[in-house]
């Protein structure tokens, strides 16, 4: 990966003439951050509204008469709960359980949609491509001709509201409406992944400049701010939104990484078996929230010990601004994930007192 | 570029400025620009000597974790107290009160050594 020229999104040109920092990022050139700076866009996020260009992420179409039991059996969710226009956070496992990628379903009217890491993109497709066999249905990549952008915050909806003749109050939380917004022909998910309410956009990659410059033009009277990779991090982070490559990965489990909530076991998918007996089982590990005792600040890869012996590692480590932490997730052996119990970081060769705590760091919003 | 011209400087962005018998230490303005958000700064202690081109400590941004080089030799004599509860101050004003320490030098001449405001800006330009 590391020779492929790196990706541009069609908002490259406008990021770079606004004094975005544009750093390598799964394969692609973003925004780590604006002028603003990551604290400053995190705060604005949470109290007024943020724009994320994330046409990184891949979609994929997934059409056909088999389409609902297709992904009842490539995903953790149990797709016949989903009505039409439906939204749901899921999960694609390996047969050992393990996780191929987290992803979000869509239930459109004739299709499904699913949008995924865009770091995981070619191997998402060859996966799902590669167990078609038996059913009748189309797994189709549209991410070049898709952009992705998100409009996240308590003024996000007032934003949109200004730009979209779709009465955006009969689009709840974790659903999809068909409708123009700017007048450009629009795919609006009441989804995000800042535990702020707000929305994610699809539309025509070719109207990228002009979707976003109409909604900083409406939203920067409310306080609308563009919003780089960094803030990105940091809100996913405080309500506990894990990320592909960090807290999950192909060597752990939905169970391991706390993601039960989102496994029905109920019904046949890849990966059910080990995932079943690891619920009545127990696993060996598991992700645990973390903040420091010792003010210092943790990083991804630094060792996490118990009582002076090194258990596992910290896989996100952070300031958390809204809570003014020093936080962190990690993998700890699973006696040990209990909220109050005392673990040191190690941080450049000294062991830091810190302490589980309990998740979400940060509540969502919309809760 | 923002350049305290009484200041001269560590190619590794610290400055250190003559105050009386002791030399002033911080980062550069451009150092914190390239940093972002500082959000944590390790600091020596009161009494604890440095060395010139060696590491005293880390400054933590949002993004990373950079050690501190001693642009003059010494024994600190003050660090920056409002640094522990407020460290963005290194962003608001990296050549006044985001100072870092203050170092009784060992050997004075070495600041003779360091970079002049007009060879830093030109090699960061």
């Amino acid at each position: 990966m590391a020779d492929k020229p790196l990706k541009r999104t069609n908002l490259y040109d406008w990021h770079v003439a606004h004094g975005g920092r544009m750093v390598p990022f799964a394969g692609w050139e973003m925004p780590v951050q604006y002028p603003t700076g990551p604290k400053e866009e995190h705060r604005i996020t949470r109290t007024a509204a943020g724009l994320f260009d994330i046409d990184h992420m891949a979609q994929f179409s997934v059409s056909g008469p088999d389409a609902e039991a297709y992904l009842n059996y490539m995903t953790t969710w149990d797709t016949t709960l989903m009505a039409v226009n439906d939204a749901h956070y899921a999960l694609l496992c390996y047969a050992d359980g393990t996780l191929v990628d987290d992803i979000y379903l869509y239930r459109l009217p004739n299709r499904w949609f699913v949008a995924l890491n865009a770091s995981n993109r070619e191997k998402d497709l060859a996966w799902m491509q590669a167990h078609t066999t038996g059913f009748d249905v189309t797994v189709t990549d549209v991410s070049d001709e898709t952009y992705m952008l998100a409009l996240q915050g308590p003024k996000a909806m007032e934003i949109l509201q200004k730009v979209t003749e779709v009465s955006l109050a009969s689009v709840p939380r974790f659903t999809i409406a068909e409708g123009e917004v700017a007048g450009i022909p629009t795919l609006i998910s009441r989804t995000g992944y800042t535990g702020e309410d707000g929305v994610e956009l699809f539309f025509d990659a070719g109207r990228a400049v002009e979707m976003w410059e109409t909604l900083v033009e409406v939203g920067e009277p409310l306080g609308l701010h563009p919003i780089g990779l960094a803030a990105r991090d940091s809100l996913r982070f405080e309500p506990s939104f894990p990320l592909y490559g960090h807290e999950i990965s192909a060597s752990v489990t939905p169970i391991e990484a706390r993601l039960g909530w989102v496994v029905k076991l109920n019904k046949p998918f890849i990966g059910r078996d080990v995932l079943l007996k690891q619920k009545l089982e127990g696993v060996e590990k598991l992700l645990v929230g973390f903040e420091m005792v010792d003010k210092a600040v943790p990083r991804e890869h630094y060792p996490v010990a118990i009582n002076g012996g090194i258990v596992g590692e910290v896989v996100t480590g952070i300031y958390a601004p809204t809570v003014e932490k020093f936080a962190g997730h990690a993998y700890v052996p699973a006696q040990y994930a209990k909220s109050g119990t005392p673990i040191q970081i190690v941080i450049r060769g000294k062991m830091k007192e810190a302490v589980i705590i309990r998740r979400p760091f940060y509540r969502p919003a919309y809760k | 570029m923002n350049v305290d011209q009484n200041a001269k400087f560590m190619e590794s962005h610290e400055w250190a400025r003559k105050e009386g018998d002791v030399f002033v230490i911080g980062i550069s303005d451009h150092a914190q620009d390239a940093l972002s958000d500082v959000v944590f700064v390790e600091l020596p202690a009161v009494g604890d000597t440095v060395t010139k081109g060696e590491v005293f400590g880390v400054v933590e941004s949002v993004k990373a974790a950079s050690d501190l080089y001693a642009p003059v030799s010494g024994e600190v004599v003050a660090v920056n107290e409002a640094l522990e509860d407020s460290p963005e101050i290194i962003n608001n004003d990296a050549f006044g009160e985001g100072w870092l320490i203050k170092v009784a030098p060992s050997n004075p001449a070495e600041w003779d050594e360091l970079m002049t405001p007009d060879a830093y800006a030109a090699a960061n330009a």
